[in-house]
């Protein structure tokens, strides 16, 4: 127990990212399944209040972009990023375990809103955030939302930033600067290449959110007027800063699903990546024009035709490096030997399904077209087949295709087929009715709607396919716990992959590699025209290892997060200076740890 | 001719596909298939260009996805498959071939961008559109007029939209007249439409906007010219004095001495700002934002508890005896 609180390990953080990650999971999906049983009916629905439902979708969206996909990819980065590019950790070990403390506890910070309105004298149990994921002002200003809903909102993810910035920073220096000899950088496995864009995506877009927030905590608890018009403030400009955080964000939750299935495709097809540097340079394409259409969030706020067309322009832009992607993944399988395992299934269900949500995409970005489908239940069904279809099907694949590696034990075959079935079936039934939905009049974010609208049929389909998912997810649960008690019998190389992490025994010993390998091909593990596949690492290394301890400080710097926020939040300096305390002592005590790698 | 679906010859497959789905479970009031001025038509001719060329899109690349699944599945015997890094012919082609399907959507794209930016021709009826936590009033300033939750608009004839909010951010949307355009507190947005069938149309906020953000819906009446100048005669009149001694009459008296006037305003009896002007109640098809048919019953049902039917709404329950009930319900459905 206490050697998992002080682990500096990052194949363990691994774990905990993923457990961790997939729990929140469970809770957004859970939330999900109660907004699709309360839209079942009309005029009502099964009788959840206005207020309550307006908690459910904010903590849904909330819950599912920073506390389950993010983390769910950072699962991976962990666990895989130092196996893939041969290094015995990340740069900053204890920085990595801070990372997951901070990211546990913002998101237990979050939740605990669900059940914290006595200290607050609320009426109910919960005074959950209420305003939406994206906060528009100035419905989030003191006026319009008294309570502590909105803070607890905006504190929380002000921590979560700090895990994702702490992270993003130890990523760029891990697969920069600890890399195997001879790893050069177009050798880069395609995961480990999109985590790197991703990771730079996340330094360079989460100050610009920590500012919005900022701005807006100020407003809330100091009487500012930023983005209130009535004292000259702007709330466009809210909308602004966010989505040049938001827009990329979308690109940090693609981006490493993108990389997984880039991985999972030439394993399944005994096939190299096709394309490998398009593949490579269309994710840094993506990455750069993602941040020049962040107000294509906002064609309806009336930004004037010039500004709509460009950005209605660079918006298309997109859809070419994302296209040349897709063409790339099916060169892969094309010609291959095609084994249908269920990582393949997941990944192939991430092609098809992502199409979708591209193309309705492009009828987003398209701004006039865009007016009738923004704000409506069309944009819903666009983001599910972008992050269900996409993200999720990937960050599935990636399981099956790595949990043998992380854990020595592999998932059901069976179980998974009948997990991919369910979840694919589940997710059409779903959300492709509410592209129906959406263009029959239905806006997004309502608790209930007239049955004159018509669009009952296509709201009961959604609860149906909703309530799949959730039986998939079931499935999927007990397949990952059962693997406790199954043998541990993973073999090195179940899947025949390429990359270095299937060099080494399931599950890596701690040290990763016996010897640190030196790399002289992009597909180390296999043979090709001038390659041959390296020479197996020796079973024992040659002179022992030095592997670091743990370290508490980490996580106890890391608790002092949360004390500020519930100081501010209680609007008690004391609990703030206490908790700023505590940070500062962690990080002293942290900085003259003896510690060695 | 409210709500039927009308077909413009094939150019809508999608509302067919839809019917088809639903088997005509009925009418669909805001659906954007069935457009009914220029704006709109505009909107639905460029979803409908781009919607075929995203079904193009999607039946090649899924057909080459299924094929490379079938052709290419694993078979025992088969040799190693050849170790293909990639081919730049046909990289470039698939990059530029995207690209070109752009240039057809981009083109119509931004024409339609300037053809629907708001400013309509010379001679437009102005209309000003308010925001509020959860209702809509409109200001007609050429006509010297206000209207609430329900719009009225002359047929063919170009209307200059201008809104605004009176607090948080919401949005204007009549799917098959115009829309959406968001309300901002301090700034001054614009749309032009023109109306081109008479009826009455459903809308509703689209952006979130707080408690009731789903019960903050409208109507729209678009109505012949005569029509419409028999309603702007309505209501430039002042609001009618009830008969004396009948019901209407001691509703008056009740309505005197409660709380309504300290938000509503009748001419020449009440001067209430915070909730809408009721000189003209009586008239309106809906109450509440367009949340409920306007009856006795649900007038009673509104005053006596305006919370329990419209989560967050300002108006407080009122404690009124049922003969004082059922005199201000025949005061305001008197108000013609």
């Amino acid at each position: 127990m206490k050697s998992w609180l002080t682990t500096t390990d990052h194949k363990r953080i691994g774990l905990l990212y993923f457990w961790t990650a997939f729990g929140f999971f469970m809770i957004g999906g859970l939330e999900a399944l109660i907004i699709r049983a309360q839209l079942v009916r009309p005029d009502g629905g099964l009788g959840v209040s206005a207020e309550t439902f307006n908690q459910l979708f904010t903590m849904h969206g909330t819950t599912m972009v920073f506390l389950a996909l993010m983390p769910l990819s950072a699962a991976f980065f962990n666990f895989i990023i130092p196996l893939q590019i041969g290094a015995r950790d990340v740069a900053f070990p204890r920085l990595n375990a801070f990372s997951y403390w901070v990211f546990l506890l913002g998101g237990l910070f979050l939740n605990a809103s669900f059940i914290a309105g006595p200290l607050f004298g609320a009426d109910g149990l919960s005074v959950a955030p209420d305003a939406g994921w994206f906060g528009y002002a100035n419905l989030t200003s003191r006026q319009f939302s008294p309570g502590p809903n909105v803070d607890f909102w905006l504190l929380g993810l002000q921590i979560l930033g700090i895990a994702s910035l702490a992270a993003g920073f130890n990523f760029v220096v891990t697969i920069l600067n600890m890399r195997a000899p001879g790893m050069r950088m177009l050798r880069l496995p395609p995961f480990t290449w999109m985590t790197l864009i991703t990771q730079f995506l996340v330094i360079t877009a989460f100050p610009v959110i920590t500012v919005a927030l900022v701005l807006l905590m100020f407003d809330r608890f100091f009487g500012t007027h930023f983005f209130l018009p009535a004292g000259g403030g702007d709330p466009i400009l809210w909308q602004h800063l966010f989505w040049m955080f938001g827009h990329p964000e979308v690109y940090i939750l693609i981006l490493p699903a993108m990389g997984i299935i880039s991985e999972v495709l030439p394993t399944f097809s005994k096939k190299p990546l096709f394309g490998y540097t398009v593949v490579v340079y269309s994710g840094v394409v993506i990455a750069f024009l993602g941040w020049s259409v962040w107000s294509h969030h906002m064609f309806s706020t009336g930004l004037g035709p010039i500004a709509d067309s460009v950005f209605a322009g660079t918006t298309m832009l997109i859809a070419i490096p994302t296209g040349v992607k897709i063409f790339n993944w099916i060169g892969t399988l094309w010609g291959g030997q095609i084994r249908f395992t269920t990582s393949l299934l997941f990944a192939v269900g991430f092609i098809a399904m992502f199409i979708i949500g591209g193309l309705s995409g492009v009828t987003h970005a398209s701004a006039p077209s865009d007016l009738q489908q923004t704000d409506t239940y069309y944009v819903v069904a666009h983001i599910h087949y972008v992050l269900f279809g996409g993200t999720i099907l990937g960050l599935f694949s990636g399981i099956y295709y790595w949990w043998p590696k992380m854990t020595g034990r592999f998932l059901s075959e069976g179980m998974g087929k009948v997990h991919f079935w369910l979840t694919l079936i589940g997710m059409n039934l779903a959300f492709f009715p509410m592209h129906f939905s959406g263009l029959l009049g239905m806006p997004r974010r309502i608790y209930t709607y007239p049955a004159e609208l018509g669009v009952t049929r296509f709201n009961q389909l959604s609860t149906i396919g909703a309530f799949i998912i959730g039986i998939a997810t079931l499935v999927f649960f007990w397949n990952l716990l059962r693997t406790r008690w199954r043998p541990s019998n993973a073999p090195a190389n179940p899947w025949g992959g390429a990359t270095l992490e299937w060099a080494i025994p399931s599950p890596p010993p701690v040290y990763n590699f016996t010897v640190i390998p030196t790399v002289a091909s992009r597909l180390p593990l296999w043979q090709t025209e001038r390659h041959g596949p390296m020479t197996p690492l020796p079973d024992q290394p040659p002179a022992p290892i030095h592997v670091p301890g743990g370290s508490w400080w980490p996580m106890i710097t890391a608790f002092g997060l949360p004390i500020i926020a519930m100081g501010a939040l209680a609007h008690l300096i004391p609990i703030v200076l206490a908790g700023a305390a505590v940070v500062v002592v962690g990080i002293y005590r942290w900085a003259y740890e003896p510690f060695e790698m | 001719m409210r709500g039927a679906v009308y077909f413009d010859a094939v150019r809508f497959v999608p509302v067919l596909v839809l019917l088809l789905l639903t088997a005509c479970s009925g009418q669909f009031p805001q659906s954007v298939f069935v457009p009914r001025s220029d704006f709109s038509s505009e909107l639905a001719g460029l979803f409908t260009n781009i919607f075929w060329w995203a079904v193009g899109v999607f039946v090649i690349v899924e057909t080459l996805l299924v094929i490379a699944l079938v052709r290419y599945r694993a078979r025992k015997g088969a040799g190693e498959p050849k170790p293909v890094h990639g081919h730049t012919a046909l990289e470039i082609g698939w990059t530029l071939a995207p690209a070109l399907i752009l240039v057809f959507i981009a083109v119509p794209t931004m024409r339609t961008i300037f053809a629907t930016a708001g400013q309509a021709p010379e001679g437009a009826l102005h209309v000003e559109v308010i925001g509020h936590q959860w209702w809509w009033e409109y200001r007609y300033p050429t006509l010297n007029i206000s209207a609430y939750n329900e719009l009225h608009l002359p047929v063919n004839t170009p209307v200059q939209v201008e809104m605004t909010s009176a607090d948080v951010i919401h949005s204007f949307w009549i799917p098959r007249l115009a829309g959406k355009r968001d309300l901002i507190q301090g700034r001054t947005n614009r749309i032009a439409f023109r109306a081109d069938s008479t009826g009455e149309y459903w809308g509703q906020c689209a952006e979130f906007c707080g408690a009731s953000h789903a019960n903050m819906r409208l109507r729209v009446f678009v109505q012949s010219d005569s029509a419409f100048q028999r309603w702007v005669d309505q209501q430039r009149a002042g609001p009618a004095t009830p008969a004396k001694g009948s019901p209407a009459e001691a509703g008056l008296q009740v309505f005197r001495r409660s709380a309504c006037i300290g938000c509503h305003t009748i001419a020449g009896v009440a001067q209430g700002k915070i909730g809408p002007d009721l000189s003209h109640v009586g008239g309106r098809a809906t109450i509440a934002g367009a949340l409920f048919p306007n009856t006795s019953e649900t007038l009673q049902r509104w005053i006596m508890n305006a919370p329990s039917l419209k989560p967050g709404a300002l108006m407080p329950p009122q404690n009124l005896s049922p003969q004082d009930l059922d005199a201000v319900v025949a005061y305001l459905q008197s108000l013609k």
